[in-house]
């Protein structure tokens, strides 16, 4: 058994492509291996700005001998089959046996397989997986790139090391030669470091400043930044994505706290955190009190000797950061939002639906509508009305334009600074909400409307110009702003109908539209209540249930689970079948209605009591919307159409009973379809 | 000011930002770069300058370094910003093949110019480079000084369409920046320009203050405009006249004089777009018909090079 070490050197990798490198050599080595017939346990492969590394343990240092055998033409066939045969298994005629199959005389090739040399395999795999391997983009470089089939790498690839138990295993690519020698730190270490062997490897590196393990370095950063913050006094705002980040930017690691001027905290901390983290890579920490401290963290890539002046220098460069974030942050505030909102005039929300003022002034309509005519919610109109009017007018200021992903945010902070009450600086705040899963839902009635109108308008805008999600394909996030609505309406108890909600946003609307926007609507909810057991036709039978289409997602939604409930019972089950059976009778005697005079046996007038008793129930609870007890209602009618059905018998000879109890069926199929469309239902 | 043994002045790139240059200037000539001026006309970018754009097209080996004055109209603060200037300088240094040790070199050229890399975090963080208007792109780094960013490093991949064959390495030296670190200073206009006391102020300040008045409140629009138009008329004549290098000048006249529209606010959302269409259209023109021109020339001293 052997170990083998292979070091991929080049200039530094973008830190945001070595976990994917990492994950692309492992692929490609095991993929080589396999071809090659070499079984591969153990692997462990290392990342750092400068080197990808890869150890496998206990290879083979030979594969097997194999034979195998294989079946030609028949003895006597002709000379053409008989050399074709020969040549596609690379065996000579005289070597060809002579076998039996079947009582017929057959040639047979013998093919000696004899092991191969394990290193000679890793010498063709080595510039099979450099000339195979994937990046998100690579490149070329120097002399070879006069041609445009010269090697692509991420960066130009700068040396190769592969042994074998200690042995170089040659190869060349691109004029680049296999060898031992590796490079250390770039400035703490000098020349070539040669590798004895892979368990060499590390401990040799780290000796000349470089830690192999992309783990090590991540946990050094880790801890490293947190005791920083704690020495100060202070707490580390934790960030697993800086810490990959900077364990992808560094070879030899080493966090320093450094203090900036104290007058910056005036900025919104989240603006400061951005600053520092999207610009500068750096970590902020809080006080006691969870209060954004004047505290940074840097992590640098060398022991330097002089760290107080690697502080300070990135001082400076987050403070004139910084300053710029402040001179945004005073800019802004110079307008007011409702003057930043006129700004919305020259920007295009899309070049078939106008400018974002425009659609500004169609969400501010319906999120008055919603409070003033629908009342759902039931907020103040003259705040709502100011929020959705201000909702949009950060997207013009500064510093959104600096960092979009504060949109909101900053509208929010700007409102509160020039005194606007605190129901419309959190409604311009949160109108985006709720953004992904598990993001918090808007509750405060102000905040809910213009969130739902904005969503909404989002939806109709795009819909009315024939633009829908399609598979993968969604631009406009509208199957987000979907479950938005769908989730503010869940968590505020609305009762909103999409058909009057329509009209409230388009004075000539067209009737398709409001169905569109339902459909997806309910294709939506099913998705989200999959989850929880409710069936996509449990959703249809619940909103196809009188004909129409229910615009009221709320209403579908509980009926669907009052019926997923029902039809989990006994009960349900039962009845269900029944339905499925009455159903088909009629379906099948093409009934009409007819009136007959007839004296009912005991099954069929039981039945009949029991509808007369239970089809106004539940009529009524349906109305109030009690689906539970609407379902309860329905429960009542299972016993009676099972006894019926076992003691009468539908297709009498006597026309008069056929017909009447043909009309009883009706009867109960209906009783039972005004509460949910059963037929619809599978199974 | 340091002096010699026999009390002449040596250069010292720590306290002076013209020896910071000159500095530069030897260690790419000892390297084997031709030391070229300024491109004189009005430019937003090093790399506009023809020794980088056009040069990076075609097989020849080629190595040029030079100071560039930069303009961008919008970054201008009437002089008031310590660290925004609407001219700038941009050291430039192209390499074509890039050598196996280029890092290496412009390491060495940092610490010729007083950064040591064990005093100070270097490091090489992702910054990939494209340019719609010039059809070019290339992958590299932005070099980071303790956080600061200090020099654009990029490998040309393609140019005015074309995959460059060879790659050719470009490294862009933020000037000010660069000596502002060195010198110790936090506000631009304090740099010692000479190392005798003459300050960066004393020759630019006036400069900032009057070319923000003309660039944002000053300049005739209509005059730009029609500039612009004449600019690009200019392009296509020279094209037409297989003169490319002149139709490539004309593009970055147009260039420029859109940046000065845009300070003026004279350009709306919707055409800017369009504007920055024709400009690239006339570069992209001018570098296609620059490499059909010079094709056969290349492809006879180099039998197996193509350009496509």
């Amino acid at each position: 058994m052997a170990d083998f070490l292979l070091e991929l050197r080049c200039e530094e990798i973008p830190a945001r492509m070595q976990a994917g490198a990492r994950k692309e050599l492992d692929k490609l080595f095991r993929r080589e291996m396999e071809a090659a017939g070499v079984a591969v346990g153990n692997l462990t492969i290392f990342s750092t700005p400068r080197r990808l590394a890869l150890i496998a343990r206990d290879l083979p240092k030979e594969t097997e001998a194999v034979r195998e055998e294989a079946k030609g033409p028949p003895v006597g066939a002709p000379d053409q089959a008989v050399d074709g045969f020969c040549r596609k298994n690379g065996v000579t005629r005289e070597s060809l046996e002579e076998r039996e199959v079947k009582g017929r005389a057959t040639w047979f090739a013998v093919i000696e397989k004899p092991g191969q040399a394990v290193a000679d395999l890793l010498a063709a795999a080595i510039p099979a997986i450099i000339s195979d391997f994937s990046w998100p983009k690579s490149m070329r470089w120097g002399d070879a790139s006069i041609s445009s089939e010269s090697t692509r790498w991420v960066r130009p690839l700068s040396g190769i090391v592969a042994l074998l138990d200690g042995e170089v295993v040659p190869c060349v690519t691109d004029g680049m030669a296999s060898g031992r020698v590796t490079m250390g730190h770039r400035f703490h270490s000098d020349g070539g470091i040669p590798i004895d062997d892979a368990d060499d490897y590390a401990p040799r590196l780290r000796d000349e400043y470089v830690i192999v393990d992309h783990e090590e370095r991540a946990n050094i950063i880790r801890e490293g930044a947190s005791n920083a913050a704690a020495d100060a006094g202070l707490k580390l705002v934790e960030d697993e994505g800086l810490v990959i980040e900077n364990a992808g930017l560094t070879e030899w690691p080493v966090p320093l706290l450094g203090r900036f001027d104290e007058a910056f905290l005036d900025v919104p901390p989240e603006v400061i955190q951005l600053t520092a983290r999207v610009n500068q890579k750096y970590f902020v920490c809080e006080d006691a009190d969870g209060e954004l401290a004047n505290a940074f963290i840097c992590t640098a890539n060398i022991a330097s000797v002089d760290p107080t002046g690697v502080v300070d220098g990135n001082r400076k460069v987050l403070a004139a950061r910084l300053a710029d974030a402040r001179f945004f942050w005073e800019l802004d505030q110079k307008k007011t939002l409702a003057e930043h909102a006129k700004g919305l005039e020259r920007i295009t929300f899309h070049e078939k639906l106008g400018t974002v003022a425009d659609k500004v002034d169609r969400v501010a309509k319906l999120a008055s509508w919603l409070v003033f005519d629908a009342k759902e919610p039931n907020g103040d109109h003259q705040l709502t009305r100011t929020a959705a009017e201000l909702s949009k007018a950060d997207l013009v200021t500064e510093m959104v334009g600096e960092f979009p992903e504060l949109q909101g945010l900053m509208g929010g902070y700007y409102a509160q600074k020039e005194g606007q009450p605190q129901e419309v600086a959190d409604a311009v705040r949160d109108h985006y909400k709720p953004v992904g899963q598990g993001d918090d839902v808007p509750t405060a009635p102000t905040t809910v409307a213009v969130s739902l109108a904005d969503k909404l308008d989002n939806l109709l805008s795009f819909f009315k110009i024939d633009i829908l999600p399609t598979g993968s394909k969604d631009p406009f996030a509208l199957r987000r702003a979907a479950l938005g609505y769908i989730r503010l309406v869940q968590a505020n108890g609305l009762k909103l109908s999409l058909d009057q909600v329509v009209h409230a946003w388009d004075s000539q609307p067209n009737q398709s539209l409001a169905e569109k926007l339902t459909e997806f609507l309910h294709d939506r909810l099913a998705v989200q209540l999959r989850d929880e057991g409710v069936r996509h036709d449990f959703i249809r039978a619940s909103r196809d249930w009188s004909g129409s289409i229910d615009m009221r997602i709320d209403r579908v939604e509980a009926r669907a689970r009052a019926l997923t409930r029902f039809l989990g019972s006994d009960d349900g089950t039962n009845l269900l079948a029944g339905y499925k059976r009455a159903a088909n009778i009629l379906k099948k005697e093409e009934w009409e209605a007819k009136e007959v005079s007839y004296s009912p046996e005991p099954a069929e007038k039981a039945l009949i009591d029991a509808i007369n008793a239970a089809a106004p129930k539940a009529a009524a609870a349906v109305n109030e919307e009690r689906f539970e007890d609407a379902m309860a209602a329905l429960a009542t009618l299972r016993a009676p159409i099972d006894a019926f059905f076992d003691e009468v018998t539908v297709n009498d000879d006597n026309e008069n009973k056929r017909a009447a109890r043909l009309d009883l069926l009706a009867r109960f199929t209906s009783a039972v379809g005004q509460v949910a469309d059963f037929s619809r239902i599978e199974g | 000011m340091a002096l010699d043994e026999s009390g002449s002045r040596t250069r010292d790139p720590r306290t002076s930002f013209q020896d910071m240059i000159l500095t530069l200037h030897d260690f790419w000539s000892a390297n084997g770069c031709v030391i070229l001026q300024p491109y004189d006309m009005r430019m937003g970018a090093g790399t506009f300058h023809t020794a980088t754009t056009l040069r990076a097209l075609g097989p020849e080996p080629w190595n040029a370094a030079f100071v560039q004055p930069c303009r961008r109209p919008t970054d201008g603060r009437y002089g008031e910003n310590p660290n925004r200037l609407q001219h700038y300088y941009q050291y430039q240094v192209i390499l074509k093949p890039s050598p196996g040790d280029i890092q290496e070199l412009y390491l060495d050229s940092l610490k010729a110019i007083g950064i040591d890399p064990l005093k100070h975090d270097i490091r090489f963080v992702e910054d990939d480079w494209e340019s719609p208007t010039l059809g070019a792109w290339g992958l590299g780094w932005e070099v980071w000084c303790d956080g600061m960013e200090v020099t654009q490093f990029t490998y040309f991949q393609q140019m005015g369409g074309f995959d460059c064959k060879p790659v050719a390495g470009e490294l862009t030296y933020g000037l000010e920046r660069l000596a502002m670190y060195i010198q110790g200073v936090d506000n631009v206009y304090e740099l010692n320009f000479n190392g005798r006391g003459t300050s960066y102020g004393e020759v630019f300040l006036e400069n900032e203050k009057q070319m923000s008045k003309w660039n944002f409140e000053v300049a005739d629009t209509d005059g730009l405009f029609d500039l612009f138009a004449k600019a690009e008329a200019e392009c296509r004549n020279a094209l037409d006249n297989d003169v490319p290098i002149a139709a490539y000048e004309q593009a970055i006249e147009a260039s420029h004089v859109f940046n000065l529209l845009q300070a003026r606010g004279v350009i709306s959302v919707q055409e800017r777009a369009s504007y920055m269409g024709r400009v690239r259209d006339l570069a992209r023109s001018s570098c296609e018909k620059y490499a059909e021109l010079m094709r056969p020339r290349w492809e006879a001293q180099y039998p197996d090079w193509s350009l496509v």
